[in-house]
């Protein structure tokens, strides 16, 4: 269906290509699944498909790409709209229309398909994605899994027969991603559509997977997803449980895993769980009654919160739960509507900003947002003279964040990790004992989560007051020390990491679904723990 | 209304225009993000008559009058002959400046209702597809201020969350380069995305005729550019004017028909054209003809006499014409008005 034949792509003024000779065949049906580190060239390969790469990159590309027999040297990616339908990064930049039913009909209009025809398509793509219930909404007014679920809609009127995918899951919460993930192994079963797709998050997919692809180093290979995962750069928890205890086949769910695992939690039985970091100090943040509405949508409800110097808490909850409204409200960017919140005894909504980056630094989802520079250097130059540094500071501290980072690049140009990592180091100069992230794990791969953890972790205990807004629960599992959720604008649970995280189906980490009952949460701590115990 | 205020430099009835534009969009625009494009607008409009008033306090040419105060007059070289630079100022330059500031700051502020009333993709829904270059650039144009103005929104918080001012010279340096970077990159998505959803597709065997249909209405549009700069330039010959207009409207219609043609594109549930269209089409008619009207007939009212100042005289009829711009926001569909975004009052946690 999908046919790459020696393919290398070229982008203007790289010194090595971002694909070196992809050989790869997808056959017709398959859910097939591309895994890789960040920056190894999915995206590249999954643009290339329906001809995006180059035409709208810029670049040049070698060898042919073909589907469904049509090479895409000679169809621009308008003429394959009726056999491929792409869903890229952020389903919201590429909205043509204002409303769902008008998104999803857009790509029939273009197509020639009669109205009556197009009216029925549209009602099955409502009812195959859930979203019959938001037909007239304006497309702005969705929440960002709606968004998601949308494109996906919108791609799928056509009724392609190959359906590509960039990260369609990453800015959902757990629940929002089972509902598109579910959508697509639909798809694949009934439709007999051949899908492509990217993820970081491979937890939630692998398990569906016919097939993997894995981008390493501009390489491309497929396989089967038991074998190639077993190697591959980067692997979901249940499969690095899996290499820890020699499983062969590797596990690529839960239940495998779990059917595998009684040996393992006999072994684990009676160890002591790790000891939590030493005891969090003063309280840094304090919301006492706190309320935020939009218009007439209330948001937080009468909400309170305490965060104390050198904890860690991760604030989770459905897309729309109201977590960045309130790291807005920590951060000053808006005041709240009732109720008193305190920063160091200080109303964060009413301190001048030069004075408040100095007690609270927040890293929005996008940190591309705070880089404005263009180049690395300028940016730390920058940040030093804000704050008053000696020249030098920010660089240093993001070397140490992110080591080898080069000064003369455009913070555009860098992988998501290098960015994340540089906007970290802009923040922390002015050496905010509060930092707030906002979804940090967006885009990063296994690699550079593990490194944010470690940073995040010297960061708590050297006294900082940490909030994390994630949905990576993995992330959560491994870095947090207490978890807040939030539900309906209030908070519904409050209290150690463990206990929130471990006792609800929907947020349990892997680890934690296949040693149940007892919480182990990470692949780290249950390797520790066989070390204990004298066992590897 | 724009066209209306052009006409005119009688403060009333600028004003009555501005007002009944700000009242439309009062009672009709919807939460969409586009919809707080009219307030910068406003300002911009403001920020013209300011510079417009400073430009005829510098060069202005002096016309008599009560003089307010003298700018210090620079005796300028002989080639400049004929600019002026300083001298006095008098009241009546002052009001001449004002009012024609006044007047394009009316023009800006329709353009921003337009741009916040109408849903950028809906109005170029109407464009024929023949034009598959200028139908992706006018796209992209048309969502470039609505997303500008999402950007800055974003920008400014970033901003705040870094220490720096969002405010003054430095402010807006700082900010400008990155909101265009953004705005480009959006741009370029957005083309990309309408690429592979199949826009601007061509039959297999209509290739031919679709790129002469386009070399037409290129060719036809130019005619009738030049037609029409031919017809309201006085000096050039009206003979050619004319015909040359009617040749380009001739080669458009035909390249139209053509292209429609051989156009494979369909429409899901076409936008109505029911009374309330009318009657929103015909208001504006009415603003226009209303001016028109006391044009012809007294060209006196609708000039604000500089030399000698006097209050302006206020046309009924002209009135009567703005007046009836006020039906759109009684007559004209109202939005839906959903709840706001879900997701996006974190704005990515910095909006």
């Amino acid at each position: 269906m999908i046919r790459f034949d020696r393919v290398t792509v070229t982008y203007d003024g790289a010194p090595t290509p971002a694909l070196a000779d992809v050989d790869l065949e997808i056959p017709e049906g398959e859910l097939c699944l591309a895994v890789g580190p960040t920056g190894s060239g999915k995206s590249t390969l999954l643009r290339a498909v329906n001809g995006l790469v180059p035409r709208f990159s810029g670049g040049h590309l070698a060898g042919t790409v073909s589907v469904d027999g049509r090479s895409t040297a000679t169809y621009p990616p308008r003429d394959l709209a009726d056999v491929v339908g792409y869903v890229g990064q952020d389903p919201a930049g590429g909205f043509v229309t204002d409303t769902v039913e008008e998104e999803l009909a857009y790509v029939m209009e273009n197509l020639g398909v009669d109205a009556a025809t197009m009216r029925r398509r549209v009602e099955d793509a409502l009812d195959l994605l859930g979203l019959a219930r938001l037909r007239d909404r304006p497309l702005q007014h969705l929440s960002s899994g709606e968004r998601q679920r949308v494109a996906i809609g919108a791609a799928l009127t056509a009724h392609p027969r190959a359906l590509v995918l960039d990260e369609p899951t990453s800015a959902l919460d757990p629940g929002g991603a089972e509902e598109v993930l579910a959508a697509l192994t639909r798809l694949v079963h009934d439709v007999g559509t051949t899908v492509l797709l990217a993820e970081h998050r491979l937890e939630r997919v692998v398990g569906d997977a016919d097939a993997v692809v894995v981008v390493h180093g501009a390489r491309a290979e497929r396989g089967a997803p038991a074998t190639m995962l077993a190697r591959a750069p980067v692997a979901p928890p249940v499969v690095e449980l899996g290499r820890l205890c020699h499983w062969d086949p590797v596990p690529l769910s839960v239940r495998d895993a779990r059917r595998a695992a009684a040996d393992l939690r006999r072994q684990l039985d009676g160890v002591a769980l790790p000891a939590m970091r030493r005891a969090p100090g003063e309280v840094a943040v304090s919301a006492r009654h706190v309320s935020a509405a939009y218009g007439r949508t209330v948001v937080l409800d009468d909400l309170d919160l305490e965060v104390r110097h050198g904890e860690l808490v991760a604030v989770m909850g459905r897309n729309g739960s109201g977590k960045s409204t309130l790291l807005a409200l920590i951060a000053g960017l808006r005041a709240p509507n009732a109720g008193r919140l305190e920063v160091a005894g200080l109303v964060p909504s009413a301190v001048a900003p030069r004075e408040l980056v100095r007690q609270v630094g927040l890293v929005p989802s996008d940190p591309g947002l705070l880089l404005y520079r263009d180049t690395v250097r300028a940016e730390c130059a920058a940040a030093d003279g804000d704050t008053g540094l000696a020249p030098g500071t920010t660089a240093a501290l993001a070397e140490r964040l992110v080591p080898g980072l080069d000064p003369q690049r455009h913070p555009r140009d860098l992988s998501e990790g290098q960015r994340l990592g540089l906007a970290l180091a802009v923040v922390l100069a002015a050496g905010p004992p509060v930092l707030l992230l906002d979804e940090p794990t967006r885009g990063l791969d296994y690699d550079a989560k593990r490194h944010l953890a470690g940073v995040l972790d010297d960061l708590v205990r050297a006294g900082h007051a940490v909030v994390v807004v994630s949905h990576d629960v993995e992330f959560v599992a491994r870095v947090a020390d207490r978890a807040v959720v939030l539900a309906d604008s209030h908070v519904v649970a409050d209290g150690p990491a463990r206990d929130v995280v471990c006792h609800s189906p929907v947020l349990a980490p892997q680890v934690a679904k296949v040693l149940a009952p007892a919480p182990w949460m990470t692949v780290d701590e249950v390797a520790a723990a066989l070390q204990l115990r004298g066992v590897s | 209304m724009a066209t209306a205020a052009m006409r005119t430099t009688n403060p009333i009835l600028l004003g009555l225009v501005f007002a009944v534009v700000a009242y439309v969009v009062a009672a009709r625009r919807s939460h969409a993000p586009w919809a707080r494009s009219f307030g910068v607008f406003v300002r911009l409009g403001v920020f013209v008559i300011v510079v417009r008033v400073v430009i005829a306090i510098l060069f202005g040419a002096r016309l008599p009058g009560t003089v307010v105060f003298t700018v210090p007059s620079v005796e300028l070289p002989a080639f400049m002959a004929g600019v002026t630079l300083g001298g006095p100022v008098t009241i009546e330059a002052l009001v001449a400046a004002a009012t024609d500031g006044l007047r394009l700051a009316v023009v800006l502020a329709c353009f921003g209702a337009v741009n916040s009333l109408a849903s950028p993709y809906r109005m170029l829904r109407a464009l024929p597809p023949v034009l598959y270059e200028a139908g992706v650039a006018v796209t992209v144009a048309l969502s470039f201020t609505p997303q500008l103005v999402m950007d800055l929104g974003r920008l400014k918080a970033a901003r705040r969350l870094r220490g720096r001012p969002t405010r003054g010279l430095e402010g807006v340096r700082g900010m400008a380069l990155p909101v265009l970077e953004g705005a480009l990159d959006r741009a370029v998505g957005l083309a990309a995305s309408m690429d592979a959803r199949g826009y601007g597709r061509r039959d297999a065997a209509g290739a031919g005729a679709q790129r002469l249909a386009a070399v037409a209405t290129g060719g036809g549009l130019l005619a009738i550019c030049v037609g029409v700069y031919a017809l309201l330039d006085g000096s050039s010959p009206r003979a050619l004017g004319l015909p040359v207009l009617a040749i380009g409207a001739a080669s458009v219609a035909v390249a139209l028909v053509a292209g429609g043609r051989r156009s494979s594109r369909t429409r899901y549930r076409p936008d109505p054209w029911r009374s309330p269209e009318w009657l929103v089409a015909a208001s504006g008619a009415a603003a226009l003809a209303g001016v028109v009207a006391v044009g012809v007939l007294d060209p006196e009212a609708l000039a604000l006499s500089t030399s000698p100042l006097a209050w302006p005289s206020v046309p009924l009829l002209a009135v009567v014409g703005i007046l009836g711009g006020l039906v759109p926001a009684v007559a004209a569909p109202v939005p839906p008005d959903g709840s706001p975004p879900d997701g996006s009052p974190a704005g990515g946690g910095a909006g």
